[in-house]
């Protein structure tokens, strides 16, 4: 019995360390860019290491970087299990973002703490109506989501660059010959608490981890979750026992949405506040949208694995400005190095499915065969 | 405003599109769905920038870049063919994969100067042609008319040959296609490196042809997306696939050179005395095409026309095919 234990004990540790294999797969293939860009690798990785962890303020910026991370990858936690695919993380931060900033510009007379309230279920809101569209679209029109989500971006963008050199702009900067594209600045009273002056570390990764708690029980614990993932895991099956389908779908990408937009209220709330963009998306997100589908997906569309997920591509984003200051490599590589280790992921995790298939077939067989001795299971152990 | 001069560029902006298209068309016909094509369009575009510079040719870089795109669309070839790994997620990672690459390798090269471009030409007797001639046949670069000759010739591929017929079989029944012992996994490593190598063709045609040089990721702009929507619209026919290519190609300009008078149609031109208004015309190609995912969408559940039937589905020997 105790082999059984050991072995099954032993598979599920490899099971939980195959995310760290893929990280290290990823690293070696950067060394060699590296390499190839004339560039030592430890050096390089060196001020990586140094630029996220190397002080306590470093350590503060990783998870001022982890926190708009961690909430969108709570949103495509809830729609990729639901077999809604959400690209569109960036537009809904970016909708989310200026619904926020209008709240925070227009309310000046209510205290803070109502104001940050009404900001972030604002930012929630918008969110949550970008994202919905494309899932209504996906419902009724049976429109591909994942393009629909895409486009749902580039028309935020626009719309934000509209606003913020247009309606929304800054008095000042109107007034003013740069005419920077950004928005007034929000009161002193209206900003998120920081807890470790003088870090930039905000009361927006307590809201972040606590959702993260939340949404656990949203997905595993409520009818809500089980319909989503029901519908997800075989969509016909759920038509069968009374699930409407297309609602839990428009319901997963506008949850899905609800909390990109609410990354976008707590970076203006939290980071920088007031919204301004260089007229990009990434601009004013940070590509959060994106990276957080890369944080969700190593953490195993988990909740609560999301955490330690998005804390370390916080701080590989964190790392590669000093990287670029120190070896002069652009930053941009982190871009490829997510790219890589998502390809090992989803190349580790049919790995793990196999193994999975293998157990399950073992134990069948196990089930099968009448009650028998050691040699057996040594022989099963052997074959998987 | 001119609009014969603004098609004209239109249908030069639209071949970008086009070759975008019809590698993906092909790809998604064997039955792999590639939505890496913004990624591979940005190497593309890269490595044709960067390599007619090195070696003062152009068509070297043009090579290079479908070579090297064709050779990133074989990561996700690997990943979804032979692993059978997620089709979706591992198309992203190649996105994220081409645009990080391509951001390291074009790093300064935005301020690398001019390069030689692919030859402009008109076509004679066709050129004199009114109306149609202008537009499409007088001063094209070289890549537009192949274009032009590579839309029918897929078509025909596709449709009249026996390759083609081998191509479709594996897309829509990859079981029987194997039974008649035609190789479905290679014919899919094929296809997408095809598709991969025509994306970075899409992508050189913008950085050697139609807006020369290297503007980091907003040289491609999201015209990868907009690719792998023209698929769905063009219904997997590369005729329709061409129609909808120029008619975003035509679109984009349009937005472009309608900001630039100062009076249009016989009224002060909202756009140019209050550029951010601008912001919402440089939506409508997004907000088009999400259009025209809605219409092509419809027809396809209307006339029963879809998408391959193997479409996003590993082949793996042995286990019922659906």
């Amino acid at each position: 019995m105790t082999k059984i234990f050991q072995s099954e004990w032993m598979s599920h540790l490899v099971d939980a360390l195959l995310p760290v294999f893929a990280t290290l797969a990823a690293l070696i293939i950067g060394a060699i860019m590296l390499l190839v860009l004339g560039v030592n690798p430890i050096d390089a990785y060196a001020a990586l290491w140094d630029g996220a962890f190397g002080s306590s303020n470093a350590f503060a910026e990783t998870l001022v970087k982890a926190t708009p991370l961690l909430l969108v990858a709570l949103g495509i936690c809830i729609s990729f299990r639901g077999d809604v695919i959400n690209i569109g993380g960036e537009g809904q931060m970016i909708i989310g973002a200026i619904l926020a900033t209008w709240v925070g510009l227009n309310f000046t007379d209510l205290p803070g703490w109502l104001v940050i309230t009404i900001a972030m279920l604002a930012g929630f809101f918008g969110g949550a109506v970008w994202g919905g569209i494309p899932g209504f679209l996906k419902a009724y029109f049976n429109v591909n989501e994942i393009l629909s989500t895409v486009m749902m971006n580039a028309i935020a963008v626009q719309l934000m660059n509209f606003l913020l050199r247009g309606p929304m702009i800054d008095p000042a900067q109107a007034e003013a010959a740069s005419q920077i594209p950004q928005t007034a600045r929000l009161l002193d009273a209206f900003r998120l608490a920081r807890l470790m002056p003088p870090t930039r570390l905000h009361f927006g990764a307590v809201i972040a981890v606590v959702l993260a708690g939340l949404v656990y029980i949203l997905l595993w614990r409520t009818t809500l979750g089980y319909r989503i993932r029901a519908v997800g895991q075989n969509p016909h099956a759920s038509r069968y026992a009374g699930i409407q389908v297309s609602r839990y779908m428009v319901l997963a990408l506008l949850l899905s949405g609800a909390f990109a937009g609410l990354a976008g209220a707590v970076q203006v709330y939290g980071v920088n506040y007031r919204m301004i963009t260089d007229g990009s998306a990434s601009g004013f997100t940070g590509s959060a949208g994106f990276n957080g589908i890369v944080a969700a997906l190593f953490g195993g569309l988990h909740p609560i694995w999301s955490i330690p997920a998005s804390i370390l591509f916080g701080a590989l984003l964190v790392g590669a400005n000093k990287m670029q200051r120190i070896v002069q490599v652009p930053s941009a590589l982190i871009i490829a190095l997510n790219g890589l280790v998502v390809v090992f992921v989803v190349s580790s995790e049919i790995l793990r499915k196999q193994r999975q298939r293998k157990r399950l077939a073992v134990a069948k067989r196990d089930d099968e065969l009448p009650p028998s001795g050691d040699k057996q299971i040594q022989q099963a152990e052997a074959g998987s | 405003m001119d609009f014969i001069i603004i098609l004209q560029a239109g249908v030069a902006s639209g071949t970008v599109l086009l070759f975008a298209t019809l590698g993906e068309l092909l790809a998604e016909r064997s039955g792999v769905l590639n939505l890496g094509v913004e990624g591979m369009m940005l190497i593309g575009a890269m490595t044709g920038f960067s390599v007619a510079i090195k070696t003062g040719n152009p068509w070297m870089g043009l090579l290079a870049a479908m070579l090297f795109a064709g050779v990133i669309s074989q990561i996700h070839a690997f990943i979804v063919i032979t692993l059978h790994a997620d089709q979706v997620v591992s198309g992203l990672a190649l996105t994220f994969l081409g645009t990080g690459i391509s951001l390291v390798l074009g790093e300064g090269l935005s301020k690398a100067g001019t390069v030689a471009l692919l030859p402009n030409f008109s076509i004679p007797l066709l050129s004199m042609i009114p109306i149609l001639g202008p537009i499409f046949f007088t001063n094209q670069s070289i890549l537009v008319y192949i274009g032009y000759l590579l839309t029918p010739l897929a078509w025909y591929y596709i449709n009249r040959t026996r390759p083609g017929l081998h191509l479709r079989a594996v897309g829509e029944y990859p079981s029987a296609a194997d039974a008649l012992g035609i190789n479905v996994f290679l014919t899919r490593y094929i296809y997408v490196f095809v598709g991969g190598m025509l994306a970075g063709l899409g992508g050189a045609t913008i950085s050697l042809a139609v807006a020369p040089g290297w503007f980091s990721e907003l040289t491609t702009g999201g015209q990868g997306w907009i690719a792998v929507g023209l698929v769905i619209f063009a219904q997997w026919d590369p005729v329709r696939a061409a129609v909808g290519s120029y008619a975003f190609g035509a679109l984009r300009r349009l937005i472009l050179d309608i900001q630039g008078p100062t009076i249009l149609f016989g009224a002060a031109n909202p756009f140019y005395y209050n550029p951010y208004w601008g912001f919402f015309l440089q939506m409508l190609p997004y907000a088009f095409t999400v259009i025209v995912l809605v219409i092509g969408s419809r027809e396809a559940i209307r006339k029963r026309l879809g998408a391959p039937a193997a479409l996003g589905n590993p082949y793996i020997r042995g286990e019922r095919g659906k």
